[in-house]
């Protein structure tokens, strides 16, 4: 059966992008306010499954020829390799430290590494919410 | 402070990440795996030398002090049996390599075998009693992927049930730790245990929190009643996983009724802790019953852990010295007899082709060594000295007669000797007797199968005949049970 989902997929062209801008901006937003790798992780994965219902599997496979099982270990492998790194500096597992630097056009940023965490948390989330659901709906 | 102590749980979890990115490359996934495996051992043998010389070894993660901060404590108890876990992962894992069969390695069994180390570790590790709740989700999540690895319809059907079951006790278990943040304001455990030991008058509410600890611990742990889910769903699995369930996941829920009944919840002990010895002592009875009821090799086996678990809570409930050190090498014991027992049943059952104890006889004939090594086996499960079984019960025995609980040590006497009965059973009938299957007959060989067996008898051997050697490190471990001070010096004030 054939529906007629033209409204689905134009607001679909529109909408992704504004998920995916903000996701991004919730994701930077998680160092002090509410945010974070986890939630901007979900949005992502969200913005893309709206993509898999307005459009198919096959077509997100094309935009995204990632193995998302491979994005999860990488997120993994991101999110211990920065506990690692505390290694180096001789302080307890997971530390954290920021800073402030000054970019050209954004002017003085706070950096953390807890952000390089965070990353890896992202990718995990994303990599796990699309395997699930490409596993769940290629089945039918 | 000290990044050592997070070395035994980064070990495996870093292994299983990068075993992710390569699931079809099944060689150099065994490779790696093995690497870890040993590299693991190592790690842990230092650090018990460590601890040895320089008592506890607690890492505040995050540099966040303590009681604010999660912490991880490395003492003798927690790393001792970090230690038997790493051992007993390396022969389960060799005796995989020839068992499982190369479409299950294909979907993650390594990693996941891996990640499963990584939570009973961790669980071990942990001084904190959320993150212990935390590192207990990790392990089940690998145990539920592993239960049903493979998807047979004996499986599909177990891992459903051993799924619901811990989902509600993991439920229970958060409620359980939300009941006691409420109540004491913490959840590091040296703190609890600070705060709770300087009650002066009693608190009926802790009294209720423990025994709902017990509730969530004896599910994981196997204690009785709550033992109804784990015969069915440990004899579904492959022997390799079988193994490592048996050998390892309940003594995680045994453990953690050992660590909160010893430097937790120590206001109320003639009630929590009579209750914990009546319980320990139907656990004893009810498993042994299961085992001697049963023909198939693999749930006589199955009900033996159930066994191991009452005579290793008898050992907590007696808050003795002798009691505690006798729980300590007890549970240690088991962890290294009950993988062997596996592996070696795995073994028959390959070879026999049947796991029915009335279909099988005569084995003995052409696996001499495979016989041997399950007869020494089960003298050392039974406790005939010098075996690794025997300084255990000695020394609950002992704890027991101290604390005058006469009657549940007759309990674990006859226990013992029924205990024999069941397992003597599988050796009479299934390795003695006509010899029903002719070399070409039978159903697989034992390639591979016999190393791993064999390093985990020898273990057992050596703990029975190097008692005298392990025998400070369970004093130490003990002492710290026994007097919480220590444990919270070490963790609270550095």
């Amino acid at each position: 059966m054939k529906s007629n989902d033209v409204i689905l997929q134009t607001a679909t062209k529109v909408v992704l992008f504004i998920i995916l801008a903000f996701s991004v901006f919730i994701f930077f937003n998680g160092h002090h306010e509410p945010g974070g790798g986890f939630i901007g992780g979900l949005m992502t994965a969200s913005a893309i499954v709206l993509l898999m219902l307005a459009y198919d599997l096959e077509m997100v496979k094309r935009i995204l020829p990632f193995d998302f099982k491979v994005v999860t270990a990488a997120g993994l492998l991101v999110a211990i390799g920065t506990g690692l790194g505390s290694f180096l500096f001789g302080v307890p597992f997971l530390s954290q430290t920021f800073d402030y630097f000054t970019f050209p056009v954004l002017g003085e940023l706070e950096l953390a590494t807890a952000l390089l965490f965070d990353i890896g948390v992202y990718l995990v989330v994303v990599g796990v919410t699309l395997t699930i659901i490409q596993t769940i709906g290629e089945d039918q | 402070m000290t990044n050592l102590v997070i070395l035994p749980i980064l070990i495996p979890l870093l292994t299983g990440v990068i075993l992710l990115f390569i699931p079809k490359k099944i060689p150099f996934q065994k490779i790696l795996s093995l690497i870890s495996g040993f590299l693991l051992i190592g790690v842990n043998i230092f650090l018990i030398l460590n601890i040895l010389n320089n008592g506890i070894q607690s890492l505040e993660l995050g540099g966040w002090q303590p009681p604010f901060g999660i912490v991880l404590v490395g003492d003798m108890l927690a790393v001792l049996l970090v230690t038997t876990t790493s051992i007993v992962s390396l022969a389960v894992l060799l005796f995989s390599f020839y068992s499982i069969g190369a479409e299950r390695e294909k979907f993650y069994y390594y990693p996941f075998y891996q990640f499963l180390i990584t939570g009973v570790i961790g669980a071990f590790l942990t001084g904190d009693i959320f993150n212990l709740f935390v590192f207990f989700e990790v392990m089940l999540i690998a145990s539920y992927i592993l239960i049903v690895h493979g998807g047979t319809k004996v499986q599909l059907r177990e891992s459903f049930k051993y799924v619901l079951v811990n989902i509600i006790s993991s439920a229970l278990f958060v409620i359980g730790v939300a009941y006691l943040y409420a109540v004491t304001g913490t959840l590091n455990m040296a703190h609890l245990s600070e705060r709770i030991g300087s009650l002066e008058t009693g608190a009926p509410i802790l009294t209720v929190i423990a025994i709902l600890f017990l509730i969530v611990f004896g599910l994981k742990g196997a204690l009785f009643p709550l033992y109804f889910w784990l015969p069915a769903s440990y004899a579904a699995p492959p022997s390799a996983i079988a193994a490592i369930f048996g050998a390892l996941l309940t003594k995680v829920g045994i453990y953690s009724i050992f660590r909160t009944y010893s430097i937790v919840f120590i206001h109320d002990t003639g009630y929590t802790h009579q209750i914990l010895a009546v319980l320990a002592a139907i656990t004893m009875l009810g498993g042994v019953i299961g085992a001697i009821a049963h023909q198939d090799v693999k749930k006589i086996l199955v009900y033996n852990v159930i066994v191991a678990v009452g005579f290793v809570l008898f050992g907590v409930a007696t808050l003795t010295e002798a009691g505690f050190m006798g729980a300590i090498y007890y549970l240690i014991h088991d962890m290294v007899i009950k993988g062997a027992l596996f592996l070696m049943i795995g073994a028959m059952v390959v070879v026999a082709g049947t796991s029915h104890l009335k279909e099988m006889s005569g084995l003995i004939k052409h696996h001499p060594k495979l016989g041997w090594m399950f007869f020494t086996a089960t003298m050392a499960l039974v406790g005939v000295p010098p075996l690794s079984g025997f300084i255990g019960k000695l020394l609950l025995v002992q704890g027991g007669i101290d604390s005058g609980q006469y009657w549940i040590v007759a309990v674990m006497m006859l226990t013992s000797l029924l205990v024999m009965y069941s397992m003597i059973r599988i050796f009479l009938n299934g390795f003695y007797g006509k010899i029903i299957l002719k070399e070409a007959d039978q159903y697989g060989t034992t390639k591979g199968l016999l190393f791993p067996c064999a390093i985990l008898v020898a273990v057992s051997v050596f703990l029975g005949l190097g008692a005298q050697a392990l025998y400070p490190l369970v004093a130490t471990a003990a002492e710290t049970l026994l007097q919480p001070e220590i444990y919270i010096d070490a963790v609270l004030k550095e």
